[in-house]
C-alpha cells in the first residue's frame, strides 16, 4: 500500500505517548478543543483514533466542553459494517474543528432509516445523512452487451438512490452525502468490461457518472469514494476476506484514510476548509537558495528533474489560485532579492501579480504568517503553510497550532501530490465568485506590517536539542569549507572568495584561527553551516577576515555562540581585541547590522557603506543560547606557542 | 520468536487495541474474560496482531481461535 495514504503522510507521526497525553487531558481544566485538536492532527492509526473518539464520548457524557470545535450531527446509512468506522470518523472530525455526532441505525437498514418519519436517523433530525453504499448495496444484475437493459439498471439504481434522499429530504432535511461506488477488482472478460454495457464494471461506471451529474445539480454533495479507492488502488481498496468475516466494505488500513474524507466534507459544508497558501520560497518554489545560488543557480526549469519538481508546486498554487485560493509568500530572505526570481527569471510559473501578501524577511514564520492573515482578515484556521524546512514547520505548529501545515517528504518530487492528498482545501460546491474571489485580494505583492512577534520562539528553539560543534580547519571539512566560502552571500560579511589552496594555507598556518561549525537538532544533523577566520593584525589584535553562515539556521542565535567560541581561543592565547568589517554587496544587507547586535563598537565607515567594528575582549559575554557546546581538534598550546 | 517474546508483544497490543493496561494473557484467557472483546473488537485485534507480527491470517486459521494459547501457536508458527 502506499504510505501517503494509508499512513496520511501529510501529518507528523503520532507522538509515542499518544495515549499518555490523552490520559493526562481528562484531568484538564476548561475546554478541551484545542488539545484534542492538537492530538487529532497527528497521523493516527485506527487503534489510536478508537481510543481518541472512547475519550470524546467520556468527556460528553461527563458534560465536558468541547469548545471551540463545532457540533455536527452526522447520520450515516449503511449495507456494511461501519461499528469500527464510527470512532475513525469522530477521531479524525476533531482533526479538522468539528465536533462529531454520529447517528448509526441497526445495520442494512438503509431504506427504512429514510422512507419512515420516525426512524432512528430522523428523529435524530441529523446535519447531513451520509449514504455509505458500497456496490453490494445495489441490485445490480449483469445485462452482457444489452445497451438498454444496463441503462435501465443505472436509471433503476439512480431512482433508489433520489428515493432515499427525497425520504431524507422530507422527513428531516439533512444535507444528503452521497458515495459514488469503488467498482469490483476481479473482471468478467478482461479490457472488454469497461468497453461492452451491462458489465459490472460499465455498470459502476455508468452509475457512478449519472450519480455526480445528479448530485451537482441537486445540491446535494458528492464523497468520490471511488476516486479515493482508484488512488489506492482497487486491490488495496477491497479486501475480500474482511468482507466474508465481518462486511468491511474495504480495508482497514483504508479506515483512517476514509474518516479523514469524511472529515473534510463536513468541515467544508461547515465552511471550515483552507482559504490561503502560504508558500515558502527557498527549496520549496524553487531548489536553491536565491540569496547564495543567484538567479542563474535556482533550479525552477524545465528539463531539471528538481527544477521540474518545484515547479509542479508552482503550478498547483496557480490552479489552487484559479479556484480562489489566495497566495502569500513567507520567505526568510531580503525582499528584493526574494522577488528577483518572479521578475527576471523566465521559467517561473508564478509571477509577483499573483501573490497577495509576500513577506521576506528575517523574521520568525509565525510572526509574518500571522501577519499575512490579518493583513487579508482571513483565520488562521483557514491558513495552509508549505516549507521544505522541519525546523519552521514544527515552529509554526507550536506557535500558530491553527494553521495547517503539512509534512513535506525529502524529496521534492512528491511535495506537490502530498500537499494535494491532504486535502485542506476541500470543497462541496463551486461558484463563479471563487474564479475572481483570489484576486480581490490582489494588491501587487504587498507586504504586510509586522505586529508584535508571536511569543514562545526561545521556548521551541531550547525544544530542538541543539548541539553546535566547533573544529578548527581540517582536511575533512576542507571541500565543504571551500564550498562555503565560494557560495554564501546572504549571511557573509566580507564575501571573500578563497580557493581550495588557500584554505589549506589558512589551516597550516599557525597564526591564523580557524572556526568551521556544525548544528545538529532533533530533525537531524544541518552539517557545517558556519566558518570564520580570524588573522593576527596589530600585536594582540585578531582581525576577522571571513565570517559566514548558511541561513537555514538563522534566527537560533548561533552567532552569539561562534563569538563567544571566538572569545574563548582569543582570551587563551591573550589577544586583547577583535576587529571585524562588513563589507557591503547586493546580497548580504541581511548582515549589515551584525557586529552592532554582537556588541562590537562601531570603529570606522566609508562612503561605500563599508564599516569596521571593534570588540575587547576583556569584559565581552555575548548572549549564550540554549544549545550543548562541543569544541574539538583545537591545538591551543600550539597556536600560543607561536605568538609568543 | 519464541513465546515468552510473543506473549510479551501480544500484551502490548491487547493494551492497544482494549485501551487497558492491566490485562494478564495466560493460554486459556479467551473473549468471555475481558470486558469489550465483542465480534468487532476482535477483528480490531486480530487486525492489530497482523501489523505487529507481520503476518496474515486465513480464514480458516482466524475461525479456530479459541483463546489466547491458540493465537500465540498460530504466531509461533509463522513468526
Amino acid at each position: 500500500m502506499n504510505p501517503l495514504y494509508s499512513e496520511l503522510q501529510w501529518l507528523p507521526r503520532a507522538p509515542r505517548e499518544f495515549s499518555a497525553k490523552l490520559k493526562d487531558l481528562a484531568n484538564a481544566g476548561g475546554p478541551l478543543g484545542p488539545e484534542l485538536r492538537a492530538l487529532a492532527s497527528h497521523a493516527l492509526d485506527l487503534n489510536q483514533l478508537t481510543k481518541l473518539a472512547k475519550f470524546i464520548g467520556r468527556a460528553r457524557s461527563e458534560g465536558k466542553l468541547l469548545d471551540p470545535l463545532v457540533p455536527f450531527r452526522l447520520a450515516v446509512l449503511s449495507n456494511s459494517t461501519i461499528d469500527m468506522i464510527v470512532p475513525a470518523l469522530v477521531a479524525s472530525a476533531v482533526r479538522h474543528g468539528i465536533a462529531l455526532e454520529v447517528i448509526q441505525p441497526p445495520y442494512d437498514q438503509v431504506t427504512q432509516e429514510a422512507l419512515i418519519l420516525d426512524s432512528k436517523v430522523n428523529r435524530s433530525k441529523p446535519h447531513a445523512v451520509l449514504f455509505a453504499l458500497d456496490y453490494r448495496a445495489l441490485p445490480l444484475k449483469l445485462s452482457l452487451g444489452d445497451h438498454e437493459a444496463s441503462s435501465s439498471t443505472v436509471r433503476g439504481v439512480l431512482g433508489y438512490l433520489q428515493t432515499l434522499r427525497n425520504g431524507i429530504k422530507t422527513n428531516s432535511n439533512g444535507v444528503c452525502i452521497f458515495q459514488t461506488f469503488a467498482p469490483p477488482v476481479e473482471p468478467l472478460f478482461g479490457s472488454l468490461d469497461r468497453a461492452l454495457p451491462g458489465t459490472l464494471r460499465s455498470l459502476v461506471d455508468g452509475i457512478n457518472r449519472e450519480l455526480a451529474d445528479y448530485v451537482l445539480g441537486s445540491g446535494d454533495v458528492l464523497l468520490d469514494v471511488a476516486g479515493l479507492a482508484e488512488t489506492v488502488g482497487l486491490a488495496d481498496w477491497h479486501n475480500t476476506q474482511l468482507w466474508n468475516m465481518a462486511k468491511f466494505s474495504f480495508s482497514d488500513e483504508l479506515i483512517p484514510l476514509y474518516a479523514d474524507h469524511v472529515a473534510r466534507t463536513v468541515a467544508a459544508i461547515r465552511g471550515k476548509s483552507g482559504k490561503v497558501l502560504v508558500l515558502d520560497l527557498d527549496n520549496t518554489v524553487w531548489g536553491g537558495v536565491i540569496g547564495d545560488d543567484g538567479l542563474e543557480g535556482i533550479k525552477v526549469a524545465q528539463g531539471d528533474a528538481c527544477g521540474e519538481a518545484h515547479l509542479a508546486v508552482q503550478r498547483m498554487a496557480l490552479d489552487l489560485r484559479q479556484r480562489g485560493i489566495v497566495l502569500a509568500v513567507a520567505s526568510k530572505n531580503t525582499d528584493v532579492v526574494a522577488r528577483e526570481p518572479f521578475e527576471k527569471h523566465p521559467e517561473m510559473l508564478l509571477k509577483l501579480d499573483h501573490i497577495a501578501v509576500f513577506q521576506a524577511n528575517w523574521n520568525d514564520k509565525a510572526t509574518n504568517i500571522q501577519a499575512i492573515a490579518e493583513e487579508l482578515s482571513l483565520g488562521l484556521d483557514s491558513v495552509v503553510f508549505l516549507d521544505d524546512n522541519p525546523v519552521e514547520r514544527g515552529l509554526v505548529r507550536q506557535l500558530l497550532p491553527q494553521v495547517s501545515v503539512p509534512e513535506l517528504p525529502e524529496d521534492p518530487a512528491w511535495y506537490a501530490r502530498t500537499l494535494a492528498a491532504g486535502g485542506y482545501f476541500e470543497a462541496v460546491t463551486f461558484a463563479a465568485e471563487d474564479l475572481k474571489r483570489a484576486g480581490f485580494y490582489q494588491d501587487n505583492a504587498k507586504r504586510a506590517s509586522l505586529q508584535r512577534q508571536v511569543g514562545g520562539v526561545d521556548d521551541y528553539l531550547a525544544s530542538l536539542d541543539m548541539t553546535i560543534t566547533f573544529q578548527p580547519f581540517d582536511v575533512t571539512g576542507r571541500a565543504r569549507i571551500v564550498q562555503l566560502i565560494n557560495k554564501s552571500n546572504q549571511y557573509n560579511l566580507t564575501t571573500r572568495r578563497y580557493t581550495d589552496p588557500e584554505v589549506t594555507e589558512a589551516e597550516n598556518d599557525p597564526e591564523v584561527f580557524t572556526l568551521q561549525v556544525r548544528l545538529a537538532d532533533i530533525f537531524g544533523d544541518n552539517g557545517m553551516i558556519s566558518v570564520v577566520i580570524c588573522r593576527p593584525a596589530e600585536a594582540g589584535v585578531w582581525e576577522i577576515d571571513t565570517w559566514l553562515m548558511s541561513c537555514r539556521v538563522l534566527g537560533r542565535k548561533v552567532e552569539h555562540m561562534v563569538l563567544r567560541e571566538i572569545l574563548e581561543h582569543a582570551r587563551a592565547v591573550g589577544i586583547r581585541k577583535l576587529s571585524g568589517v562588513y563589507r557591503p554587496t547586493d546580497r548580504n544587507k541581511l548582515v549589515v547590522d551584525h557586529y552592532a547586535k554582537l556588541g562590537f563598537a562601531k570603529a570606522g565607515e566609508e562612503e561605500t557603506g563599508l564599516t569596521c567594528w571593534e570588540l575587547l575582549v576583556e569584559g565581552a559575554n555575548p548572549q549564550s543560547a540554549p544549545m550543548k557546546v562541543v569544541s574539538q581538534g583545537f591545538a591551543v598550546s600550539q597556536i600560543k606557542e607561536s605568538l609568543a | 520468536m519464541d513465546e515468552a517474546q510473543i506473549y510479551a508483544s501480544l500484551t502490548d497490543v491487547f493494551a492497544d487495541v482494549f485501551d487497558e493496561e492491566s490485562i494478564k494473557l495466560t493460554p486459556k484467557l479467551s473473549a468471555k474474560d475481558v470486558d469489550g472483546w465483542d465480534s468487532l473488537t476482535h477483528i480490531r485485534l486480530l487486525l492489530t496482531i497482523e501489523k505487529a507480527f507481520k503476518v496474515k491470517f486465513s480464514t480458516s486459521e482466524i475461525g479456530r481461535l479459541e483463546n489466547v494459547g491458540d493465537l500465540v501457536a498460530l504466531i509461533k508458527a509463522r513468526a
